[in-house]
């Protein structure tokens, strides 16, 4: 293992999430069988006491997960120089088979965590708390994705050794190779780009109609089209985008723009994509509740927040990435 | 929204007001967590500015050293060792160099003697390294003898004094032209020390190296970028070192945090009461509780981090300086180059504030929950 400040630091984090959630895991079970918010007895007033300790710990946990996304993809960029064959994170995170599953889990926790913080976020402002059950019950099922998110991180530094010779991303993202990665790569720029414009498109609108107008249709449209969104605006990053920004034909690596040399643009694309997508799936999360008689006003109005907080993301994004394009002396296209 | 922030607004307000009325205890805590930020904050930014300082020095060096190996020793390079490597595609010049050390008893110091062609220094003259002029009085134009390894005296003439902006690399730097450095050491004629190649294209290095080993087996290629990465792990691991033996501090300093959050005086509890009777709610409480936390953390954050930056760039990090430098007889002296770095300070972030707010946390809670007629009564 590599005896690097940033990597204890993320362990460390990791660890005490790890932790935290499992000190909140009886108290879950505990709040799922015996949660009567009719009764006044002295259990149930500990209960909801309690509440608020593991809510705001919750909070705590999933905030500190988010930014250790952050810490993990600049740290792995910026250890590519210990590798030999490494130029940007890619190569770090092939050093070993734990890497890329470990950075797809931390993603993945990252969005299960926003749409976990937006029903807990509701639920707090109801008087009667209805969701408390499903919300422990929620988090009784992210705390083995934490497990699991902990364990390959763990096993990925430990296994960082500095003799491999590792991949750099020119192998990984060229058109040639057999991965989801490539086939994404190697898609031709003409319909990448009516693929990325098409649905990004469509994410921003149905958030602006969300935002607008409110309601459930629109709602679990925005959730879909978040999702959508986000896979189509990291194939355009992988298909054009990335060309565009390297001004080179054949490099379509996604982390490399996230390095000095381009002006870490790869953060001003991906912080909004992200953003945006988190809200949008936490805007749809809460449509499945907004039949609840106590949650009647407030999903609405959160909902349309986060779409706001969607919508505002995307156009972001997607303006960023049309600058970058225009202002790239690269032709792709010949008219 | 307008509304969220007014309200943020003025429980800010508020905080500031409360941990005002409770100076002695809020500075107390703030001077040990300033202080923790200070230490770590002053060893990753010297330990950083050391790295820069590295990739810098070594940026102007050659791209591949050879050496021979005997016996799985360093040898001198033989006459026709430099035909037989021949013309490598992509090298761009091809040289032998020569250089040995030299042990001054004057100074108990090692020196280390190179060999320029002569139109850089004529024979009989020599330049010599900023660190080794100091500490043997030397100035342009002054003499100086050394006994060599033959028993033989031999004198010179200082030409110069090498620039103190190369002084990380010259310090115990004698050049002499290449007639003097082979009488004086009695080098056999045609043999060479190392041979330096110096390659445009970085992405060749690799196959370079690799052709060279298989036309001299007895060769060894050293990359520049190896040695780089050899810096880079060692300064990591020297910084991770450190901060395990700090891991102590950050563990006590959490275990203060959790004290002085668990430890309510009577009148704090009843100024919670008195608000949650007014109408406060719990998550009122525990909202301005962490606005509390957040303000100490980004103030002692900022102090100790500027405090950090002031030690290791104006005052040569004193505290950390033996742990991380090294130590020599000839030690260089160098200013180090102002760099903060976004990682450093992210991972920074993560070694004191989210320890200090894990700790406080269910101290927090447990200060929210409190009845206001439990208090009051």
């Amino acid at each position: 293992m590599l005896f690097q400040p940033a990597i204890i630091a993320l362990l460390l984090a990791a660890g005490i999430a790890v932790l935290m959630l499992a000190v909140a895991a009886p108290f879950a079970i505990q709040v799922i069988r015996r949660w009567d918010i009719g009764s006044g007895s002295e259990l149930q007033l500990a209960l909801e006491r309690r509440t608020y300790l593991f809510s705001t710990l919750l909070s705590f946990v999933f905030v500190v997960q988010l930014a250790a996304l952050l810490l993990f993809v600049f740290n792995a960029d910026r250890l590519s120089a210990m590798f030999v064959g490494a130029m940007c994170a890619v190569g770090t995170l092939n050093v070993n088979g734990y890497g890329f599953p470990s950075l797809i889990t931390q993603i993945a926790l990252f969005f299960l965590a926003a749409m976990w913080l937006a029903i807990n976020h509701v639920d707090t402002r109801a008087p009667d708390y209805p969701l408390v059950r499903l919300k422990y019950g929620l988090l009784l099922l992210l705390l083995p994705v934490l497990v699991l998110s902990f364990w390959l991180e763990l096993q990925y530094f430990l296994g960082l050794k500095a003799n491999v010779i590792t991949s750099c991303c020119g192998s990984l993202f060229s058109g040639d190779a057999k991965t989801i990665a490539s086939e994404a790569s190697g898609m031709a720029p003409q319909p990448a780009i009516f693929l990325f414009y098409g649905t990004l498109t469509a994410a921003i609108v149905s958030a602006l109609w969300h935002w607008r107008s409110g309601g459930r249709a629109s709602g679990t449209l925005l959730a879909g089209a978040s999702a959508a969104g986000f896979i189509a605006a990291i194939i355009g990053v992988l298909s054009f985008i990335s060309l565009y920004i390297y001004e080179h034909p054949h490099h379509h690596c996604p982390f490399c723009i996230l390095k000095p040399e381009y002006d870490y643009q790869g953060y001003w694309l991906y912080v909004p994509l992200f953003a945006a997508t988190a809200a949008g799936l936490g805007a749809g999360a809460l449509q499945a509740f907004a039949r609840v008689p106590s949650l009647a006003t407030v999903v609405p109005r959160v909902s349309a927040r986060l779409a706001g907080l969607s919508a505002a993301g995307y156009i972001l994004f997607t303006a960023l990435a049309t600058w970058f394009v225009l202002t790239s002396n690269l032709i792709l296209i010949e008219h | 929204m307008r509304i969220w922030l007014e309200k943020q607004r003025h429980l800010i307000d508020f905080t500031l007001a409360s941990l005002a009325r409770r100076k002695t205890k809020n500075i107390g805590l703030l001077v040990a967590y300033t202080l923790l930020v200070f230490v770590l904050a002053s060893l990753t930014l010297f330990t950083n500015a050391l790295r820069t300082e590295a990739t810098f020095v070594l940026a102007g060096s050659p791209e591949v050293i050879v050496q021979r190996m005997v016996a799985g020793r360093h040898d001198l390079i033989p006459p026709g060792y430099l035909d037989k490597i021949g013309r490598i595609r992509g090298v761009q010049k091809m040289e032998g160099r020569l250089w040995g050390y030299y042990y001054d008893p004057v100074l108990n110091a090692n020196y280390t003697f190179m060999a320029r062609p002569a139109e850089e220094v004529a024979s009989g003259t020599i330049m010599v390294g900023a660190a080794l002029a100091r500490e043997r009085g030397l100035d342009a134009h002054n003499t100086i003898s050394f006994r060599s390894y033959s028993g033989k005296l031999f004198t010179f003439e200082v030409a110069s004094v090498l620039s103190p902006d190369s002084e990380l690399l010259s310090a115990d730097l004698i050049l002499l032209s290449e007639e003097d450095f082979r009488s004086f050491f009695e080098y056999p004629a045609g043999h060479f020390t190392d041979i330096a190649l110096s390659v445009a294209n970085p992405q060749e290095v690799r196959n370079i190296a690799a052709k060279l080993s298989s036309a001299l087996p007895d060769s060894r290629p050293i990359l520049r970028e190896e040695v780089l990465r050899t810096y880079q792990s060692v300064f990591d691991w020297r910084e991770g070192i450190v901060l395990t033996v700090l891991a102590g501090a950050i563990l006590a300093f959490a275990i203060l945090a959790w004290e002085k959050a668990s430890g309510l005086s009577a009148e704090e509890k009843r100024e919670i009461g008195i608000l949650k009777a007014i109408g406060w709610e719990t998550g009122d409480v525990l909202r301005m509780k962490l606005w509390e936390g957040l303000l100490i953390s980004l103030t002692a954050f900022l102090l100790g981090f500027i405090g950090a930056y002031v030690h290791v760039f104006h005052f040569g990090a004193a505290v950390f300086e033996p742990v991380l430098k090294g130590w020599a007889v000839l030690y260089p002296r160098f200013t180090l180059l102002p760099a903060i770095d976004g990682l450093q300070v992210a991972t920074l972030f993560f070694f004191t504030v989210f320890p200090y707010t894990a700790a406080v946390l269910v101290p927090i809670w447990r200060a929210a929950i409190t009845d206001p007629d439990a208090v009051m009564r």
